[in-house]
Order: structure tokens, then sequence, then C-alpha cells
């Protein structure tokens, strides 16, 4: 059983919307959000930021040996994924043939179930990518 | 401040210790630490020790007092120090600085995991505890994973390949062959290591260090009172820790660790030394990745090269540079909370040619490199006889 539960309810609005933040200081975009610049710090100021739902693959990995809670869908391939305002994100990569996935691919942000806790079932979801048409 | 010496080594053989308890474990390696130093406990005024997981893993926290409490040093002041897989070296710091600034004269470091007790899932679970839970964790980023992302990176950009990778495991198993203490003393072949089943691509199991349970205790002093009571005391001449990004994704590289290098920058200031001027180090090896990476960003060789000369064998006991004579943590063990602590414990011997059959030749100066969970944090120690 994981122990992620109180995160799964308290983060919902950025795991579901991909909602970061944007410092109007420097302009520099971050995911998930900060409540401090580390470019800046007092003289920054954070607001929240929709990020791009698009991006290219910049490093993948086929996991075989799957974390608790991701039995199920194991092997599965996770990538860290650069978006056009330079932010990069950690997630999966659904859908796709392992042949397709590389550094390079464009993959598109979508909703999906992250991991489902316990018998009980109660529903994780957040955000993952799917190659892109 | 200060100069600081160790003046006393120790550490419980690492491995699947079904037999010894945690508490045992520190007692092990404390009692071999004392007796090494040649001094009475009762001279020792404070203990610092390093543990990471012992509330996932046993449910046992409060570590600080279990430690003096089984040291027999009740009552004096004893404090835990967390940082993931680099609690040791960071409780090893904290020592350093209690001594540095005139506060104690004479304090005891350790470092205990015990990881065996859980199942492996579970094991795997709370070291997933050192990545960032909300945005690695929940996407089911495990740490061969994250160290997976690296070593494609790093395969891109500087053409790393799977079988250098697979080398430093080889080399590592080597030199655990001659250490009594280390979990695996068997010696494995390039075929074995690129064979074994892949665990989050290109990364397989001999690519990855084990889970382990093991103690390792260091005596620190004063370094001129350290001459007066010690035949051969080892010196700190540098001590450094640098932070990064808690989640890989927000670092601007994943081909390099930038809290190792700015640790290394500072560690080689301090010491007034060149990577050059070191014979041997122990570096955190937890993936071979991290290995290739490591001696790079502490500038043992050029970013981008170390995957060939690892090829070239320049990494070897007795070669450019004898990386991780002890058989790092791929061969000697990974308990998380000890390893940082073993390195030091192996430094000191090296330079007191204690090494055995993995003595490396004319060593001057030893290094330390302990890194936290995908690299949040590092520290880099450098040692010479006093
Ligand atoms: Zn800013």
């Amino acid at each position: 059983m994981r122990d992620a539960l109180p995160l799964v309810w308290r983060e919902i609005p950025e795991r579901y919307n991909l909602i970061g933040s944007t410092c109007e200081n420097c302009k520099q975009e971050f995911f998930p959000q900060r409540l401090i610049c580390p470019n800046c710090r007092r003289k920054g100021n954070l607001v929240p930021k929709k990020m791009p739902d698009e991006g290219k693959i910049f490093s993948f990995t086929q996991v075989h040996s799957g974390a608790k809670g991701f039995e199920n869908e194991t092997p599965y391939t996770l990538a860290i994924v650069e978006m056009p305002n330079g932010v990069r994100v950690l997630g999966h990569i659904v859908d796709a043939q392992p042949e397709k996935i590389e550094i390079g691919t464009k993959v598109k942000a979508v909703f999906r179930r992250i991991f489902a806790e316990g018998e009980e079932g109660i529903i994780a979801y957040g955000f993952k990518f799917k190659v892109a048409d | 401040m200060r100069s600081v010496s160790v003046i006393g080594v120790g550490m419980s053989k690492f491995g699947e210790r079904w037999d010894a308890s945690f508490r045992q474990l520190v007692a092990e390696a404390g009692i071999m630490a004392l007796k090494d130093s040649k001094i009475d406990g009762s001279a020792i005024q404070a203990v610092f020790g390093g543990c990471m997981a012992s509330g996932r893993f046993l449910g046992q926290e409060h570590i600080g007092a279990l430690i003096v409490d089984q040291l027999g040093l009740n009552p004096i002041a004893s404090t835990r120090l967390e940082a993931a897989c680099a609690s040791g070296s960071v409780a090893f710091r904290s020592g350093i600085m209690a001594v540095a600034s005139g506060m104690y004269d004479m304090v005891a470091v350790g470092g205990v995991e015990k990881m065996t007790e859980v199942s492996v899932e579970d094991a795997a679970t709370a070291l997933g505890g050192a990545g960032d839970q909300e945005w690695e964790l929940f996407q089911g980023a495990t740490f061969p994973a994250l160290y997976a992302l690296m070593a494609r990176r790093h395969m891109k950009e500087y053409g790393t390949t799977e079988e250098q990778m697979a080398l430093c495991a080889v080399k590592n198993h080597e030199n655990g062959s001659k250490n009594p203490y280390a979990q695996y003393q068997n010696k494995i072949t390039l075929e074995t290591a690129m064979n074994s089943a892949v665990i989050a691509s290109p990364l397989k199991l001999f690519d990855c260090s084990p889970i382990s349970d093991g103690a390792a205790v260091a005596i620190l002093c004063e370094t001129s009172k350290a001459k007066k009571i010690c035949e051969q005391p080892i010196e700190i001449i540098a001590s450094a820790q640098a932070s990064d990004t808690l989640a890989l994704a927000q670092r601007k590289s994943l081909t390099e660790l930038n809290a190792t290098k700015v640790a290394a920058k500072q560690a080689f200031e301090q010491a007034k030394l060149k990577p050059k001027d070191i014979q041997t180090a122990e570096v955190h090896d937890c993936f071979t990745i991290a290995e290739i990476m490591a001696v790079e960003d502490l500038g043992f060789f050029e970013k981008g090269k170390a995957g060939k000369a690892i090829e070239a064998g320049e990494t070897k006991l007795n070669s450019a540079i004898s990386v991780n004579t002890s058989g790092g943590l791929k061969a000697c063990g990974h308990p998380v909370g000890a390893t940082g602590v073993k390195q030091i414990v192996e430094a000191v011997w090296q330079l007191r040619g204690q090494g055995g059959q993995r003595q490396a030749n004319g060593v001057e100066h030893a290094l330390t490199h302990n890194v936290g969970g995908s690299g949040a944090t590092a520290t880099v120690h450098i040692f010479k006889r006093a």
C-alpha cells in the first residue's frame, strides 16, 4: 500500500491541469509550482501559469521492475518531457510501441489514471503523455 | 577553524545480515573503531549518526539515542542526521564542524542502515523517499528509473555505451573480491553483467547497487591532540557539501550532478590540490552510470570521456586513479546511511596502507564522494596522513 493518499487530494489542480508558475521578474517558468523564485528570491513574483500541453521527449526509460502500485502496468515507459517554454516534466508515456519512443519524439499531455490505492480503489488521476500524431 | 583528523575506524561486514540486528551492527562497527583508536570511550564527547529510513525499514526512530546507548556512551550528546544515501557523510561533516569549531575535541561519527528486514518492494518504496515523493514516486519513478534517465542522456550526448557502464560493475566486483567486508566477494564477467535482467532500460540488474545491512564508525579528534595520542592520524583536509533540486526533471543537465561539481570545486580549493593529486577515490556508484558521472564531475576525467577511460582500465586498482577500491556501493554493498562513513573507513585504510590485497600504491591523498538521492545532496572529503 502506498502512503500517497494525502498527496492525491491536495495536488489536484496542478496535476489535473498542468498549472505551474511563472516569475514576473525573470520570466522563467516552473513546474510544479514554486512559492519562491530560485533566480530572484525576494525580488521575484510567482504567479500561476498554464504549462504547454505539448513537448518532446528529453530522456526515457522502460521500467521493468515497477514501483509499488504500478504492478499491473509494468513494464511502463517513463520520460522527462521538455516543453517549448523550457520546463521539463516527468511522466508516463502511454499507448505507444516502445520502438516509436526516442529522444526528440513529440508528445502531448493527456489526463489519465495514475494508480489505484488499495482494494477500496481510491484512484489517483494526473497527467501522462501520448505520442503526438 | 581547527584541523580535524580521524584516529580510528571500524565497519561491520556489509551484506544481508540476518544474523545481526540494527543495534548489533552499530556495536560491531563501534567496538572496532574504538579499539582501532586505542582511546577509552569516556574520551568521546559527542556522537553524530547518519541513517536514512530506519522508520520505514524497522519502525525505529530516535537513532541518535540508540547509537549512543549501544556504544555505552550515555549521557553524552547524540544526534541523527538524514540526507538519504548521503546521511553518513553528512553526519561525518557535522562531527568535523563540532571539532573544528572547538566545541568538542573528540567525537564519534556513525552511519547505519538495516534494509533487508522488509521485502525488496518495500525497500524500494522506502528508498524512493530520497527522491521527490509528490512528482517522482507518484508517477512511478523508481530510483533505477531516475538514473536510467540520466544514463540515456549520457549515451545520447557522449556516446557512452552499456558495455562501458557494465565494466564499472566488473571492476567494482574485482575490487570487492579482495575486501573481506564486502557484500559480494565474487568476480563477474562483462557477459554476466550485460545479460542480467533489465531493471529500467538501459540499466540492468548488475548496473544497480544492492540492498544491504551494515554500519561504519569513525572517531574524530582535533589534529594536534590526535598526533599525541595516535600513531597515524589521518587528517581531513577538505569537507564540502552542496545541494540541487530534489526532483531530477528540474535540473539544467541530466548528464552531471551539479551538487558534486560544486562540492568538488570547494573541496579541491580547501585542500589546495588538483584531481591529479588524488590516488584513490571512493565514489558514489549507486548505479554504474553514477560512477561514470562522478569521475567526470570530480574532475578525474573530462565530461563525456569517462566511459572510454573505464573501458581502457584507467579506474582499476593501481591505474591512473584507483576508483572504489572497497568494491564501491555495487560490490561492497549499500546500506544507505552507512555508505558515506564506509567510504571514509576505506580512505583511512588506504592511507595507512591497510588495504590488504586491494591496497593501492603510493597513496598520498584519498577522496570520498557521497550522493543523496538522484543528486540533491553531494559531499566530497579529501584526506592525507597528518
Ligand atoms: Zn525570477
